[in-house]
C-alpha cells in the first residue's frame, strides 16, 4: 500500500486548528513553571494562541483546499465558523481571567482545556468524514465535561460535570452507532463519497435504505444533544447553572456552533438526496428536523418564563435559539432553498454568538464570588447603581428577543424568510409566535433592572477585562443590527461560506 | 461463513443492553459501564461491515480503533469526575446528586 507523502497531506491548511491543539499541549508544560499567583500569564499566552489561530485562519480562508487525503476540508464554510468560534474563545478568556481569580479556581489547566475544546470545534467545522466528525465531537466534549466540573469540590459544579458527562457520552454513543450504520449502508465514511452511495442505495434493495434512515436518525439524535434541542435538552439548564459562568458562556455558543457545523455538513454534503420514498422533492430529514425545531421553540420559550435564575433563564433561551437555527436547517431540506437557509443559519449563529456571550458577561459581572447572586432579583436596581451596564444588558435582552436595530433581529429575519421560502408556513408561524412569548421573559429582566427597587446594591464585579468583553460583544450586536448588509450581502463572507457547502 | 445480519443483530442487542444499563442503573460507575457496552456494540458493527463490505479498504478498522481510544479517554474523565463526587458526598448513586432542579 502506497503511503501519502507529507506534501500530499496539505498540512498547511490544518494549521489554524492544529496549532491550537499543539499550543494547548505546550501551554500545559509552560504552565508548570508559572508561579501560582501569576496564572493570568497563562491566560494571555492562551489568548495569544487564539489570535495566532485567527490570523492563520484568515490566511487559509483565502486559499481553500482539502487536507489529509480528503478527511479535512478547509473551505469558506469552515473558515467563517472558525472566525465565530475563535472570537468566542477570545471573549471567554477575557471573561475568565478575573472570574477565576475571585472565585478561587485559578488553575492553568483551565485555559489548556479551553484551547482543546476550541480546536475540537474547529476540527468539527472542517470534518469531511464521519470518523473525523466523531473524533472532533469528542475533542469538543471531553474538555467541556472537565470544564463544567472545574469548580470542584463545589458540589453544584461537580454535579453539572457528572450530568453533562453521562448524557454527553450516552449521546455520542448514539452518534457513532449511526455513523457505523451509514458506513455499512454506503461502504464509506467519507461525506462526498456517501452522497453518491445514497443514490445507489435508494435505487437498490430496501435493507440499505433502512440502515441509512436509522443511521441518519441516530446521528440527528447525537448531534441534537450537543446543540440542545428538545427531546435531548434535559441536561442544559442543570449544566448551565452549575458550571462556572465563563464556561457556560463558552459552552452555550461554542458547542452549538460545532454541532450545527457538523449537522449542516452531514445533511447537505452527504445526505441531501436521502428521501423516504423515491421521487420525493424534499430531503427525508426535513420532516424530522422541523418537528424537532417546533418542539424546541415551544418548550424552550415557555419553560423559560417560569425561571428565576438568570443562568437557567439563559439556558432555556439557548434551547429556544437552537430551535431557530434548526428552523433554518429544516428549510435547507428543500432543494433550491438550501443556500438561502444555510446563509440564514450562519448569520443567526453569528448574531447569537455576540448577544449571548454579552448577556452571560453581564450576568457574570453581577455574580458574587461564591457563585450566588445570579437570581433575577439580583438585577433589581441595577439601572440606578450601574446605568451603563444595565443599558447594555437591556440591548442584549432586546437582541435575544429580536427587536430591530439589533443583531438578533437580523438573524430572526433571515431565518423566517428562509423558512417561508421553503414552504414551511406552520413552522414560520410557530417561530414568530414563540418570539413574542420570549419577549415576556427577556423584558422582565429589563423591568427588574430599571423599574424595580433593589433591596441590596447589585455587586459591581465588572472588572476591566469583563468590561472589554461586554463592550466587544455590545459593539458586535449593534454593528450587525445596524449594518446587516455586512453579513447579508450576496458577495460577502457568509455567501462565500454557503457557496462552498451548497453547490 | 456467519451471515452479516447475525453480527448486526448481536451489535444491536448489545447497544440496547448498554442503553438499558444507562437508564436502569443508579450507580454512576455502572452507568459508565453501560456506555462502554454501547461503544463496543459500535465496534462490532464497524468491524463486521468492514469485513463483509469493504475488506480491502481499512477505514472501518481504523474507525473502530478510534472508537477504542475515545472510549478510554471518556472513561478516564468520567471516573475522575465520579471520584471527585465520591470524595464530597461518600456516594456515587446518581439520585443523591440532585442539587440542581427546576
Amino acid at each position: 500500500m502506497q503511503l501519502p507523502s507529507l506534501s500530499e497531506l496539505n498540512l498547511g491548511l490544518t494549521v489554524p486548528a492544529l496549532s491550537l491543539a499543539l499550543w494547548a499541549c505546550i501551554l500545559l508544560v509552560i504552565d508548570l513553571f508559572i508561579p501560582r499567583d501569576r496564572k493570568s500569564v497563562t491566560a494571555w499566552l492562551a489568548a495569544g494562541g487564539v489570535v495566532f489561530a485567527f490570523i492563520a485562519n484568515l490566511l487559509v480562508y483565502r486559499d481553500p483546499g482539502v487536507a489529509f487525503m480528503g478527511l479535512f476540508v478547509a473551505d469558506e464554510f469552515a473558515g467563517f465558523l472558525n472566525i465565530v468560534v475563535l472570537l468566542t474563545a477570545f471573549i471567554a478568556i477575557l471573561m475568565s481571567v478575573d472570574y477565576l481569580k475571585r472565585t478561587g479556581i485559578e488553575r492553568g489547566e483551565y485555559y489548556v482545556l479551553l484551547l482543546m475544546t476550541t480546536s475540537g470545534i474547529m476540527f468539527m467545522n472542517s470534518a469531511n468524514d464521519l470518523a473525523v466528525v466523531f473524533i472532533a465531537l469528542e475533542l469538543l466534549s471531553i474538555p467541556l465535561y472537565v470544564l463544567a466540573a472545574f469548580r470542584a469540590p463545589e458540589e453544584r459544579s461537580e454535579e453539572a460535570g457528572l450530568k453533562y458527562f453521562i448524557l454527553g457520552a450516552f449521546a455520542s454513543a448514539f452518534f457513532v452507532f449511526g455513523a457505523a450504520l451509514i458506513y455499512g449502508a454506503t461502504g464509506s465514511s467519507s461525506l462526498p463519497v456517501i452522497v453518491d452511495a445514497v443514490g445507489r442505495a435508494l435505487a437498490g434493495e430496501g435493507s440499505s435504505l433502512l440502515l441509512l434512515l436509522m443511521g441518519s436518525g441516530l446521528i440527528l439524535a447525537g448531534l441534537g444533544f450537543k446543540v440542545a434541542v428538545v427531546p435531548f435538552h434535559m441536561w442544559t439548564p442543570d449544566v448551565y447553572e452549575g458550571a462556572p459562568t465563563p464556561v457556560t458562556a463558552f459552552m452555550s455558543v461554542g458547542a452549538k456552533v460545532g454541532g450545527f457545523a457538523a449537522l449542516l455538513r452531514i445533511l447537505l454534503v452527504a445526505l441531501p438526496a436521502l428521501t423516504v420514498a423515491e421521487g420525493d422533492a424534499v430531503a427525508g430529514w426535513q420532516t424530522a428536523t422541523w418537528v424537532v425545531a417546533a418542539l424546541t421553540l415551544i418548550l424552550g420559550n415557555i419553560v423559560a418564563i417560569s425561571q428565576t435564575n438568570i443562568k437557567r433563564l439563559l439556558a432555556y433561551s439557548s434551547i429556544a435559539h437552537a430551535g431557530y437555527v434548526l428552523m433554518a436547517v429544516a428549510a435547507a431540506g428543500t432543494p433550491g432553498v438550501s443556500d438561502q437557509a444555510t446563509r440564514a443559519a450562519l448569520i443567526y449563529l453569528m448574531a447569537y454568538m455576540f448577544t449571548n456571550l454579552g448577556a452571560f458577561a453581564v450576568a457574570m459581572a453581577i455574580e458574587k464570588d461564591d457563585g450566588s447572586g445570579t437570581s433575577l432579583d439580583d438585577f433589581k436596581g441595577l439601572g440606578r447603581s450601574r446605568p451603563l451596564l444595565a443599558a447594555i444588558m437591556a440591548v442584549f435582552m432586546l437582541s435575544l428577543t429580536g427587536i430591530p436595530l439589533t443583531a438578533g433581529f437580523v438573524g430572526k429575519w433571515v431565518v423566517f424568510q428562509a423558512t417561508i421560502e421553503a414552504g414551511l408556513y406552520t413552522l414560520a408561524v410557530i417561530g414568530v409566535l414563540t418570539s413574542v412569548i420570549s419577549a415576556f421573559y427577556y423584558v422582565r429582566v429589563i423591568v427588574n433592572m430599571f423599574l424595580e427597587d433593589g433591596e441590596g446594591d447589585p455587586a459591581a464585579a465588572a472588572t476591566p477585562y469583563v468590561q472589554w468583553a461586554i463592550y466587544l460583544t455590545f459593539a458586535g450586536t449593534l454593528v450587525l443590527g445596524i449594518i446587516p448588509s455586512l453579513v447579508t450581502n450576496l458577495s460577502g463572507p457568509v455567501a462565500l461560506a454557503v457557496a462552498s457547502l451548497v453547490p | 461463513m456467519v451471515p452479516l445480519w447475525m453480527y448486526l443483530f448481536v451489535a444491536a442487542a448489545l447497544f440496547c443492553i448498554g442503553a438499558y444499563g444507562v437508564f436502569a442503573r443508579r450507580n454512576a460507575v455502572a452507568i459508565l459501564m453501560g456506555i462502554e457496552l454501547m461503544l463496543n456494540a459500535v465496534n462490532i458493527n464497524l468491524v463486521a461491515f468492514w469485513r463483509y463490505q469493504t475488506p480491502f479498504v481499512m477505514s472501518g478498522q481504523v474507525f473502530a480503533a478510534f472508537v477504542f481510544v475515545v472510549a478510554a479517554a471518556e472513561a478516564a474523565v468520567g471516573l475522575a469526575i465520579i471520584i471527585s463526587i465520591y470524595r464530597n458526598r461518600r456516594s456515587v448513586i446518581v439520585e443523591d446528586v440532585d442539587l440542581l432542579k427546576w
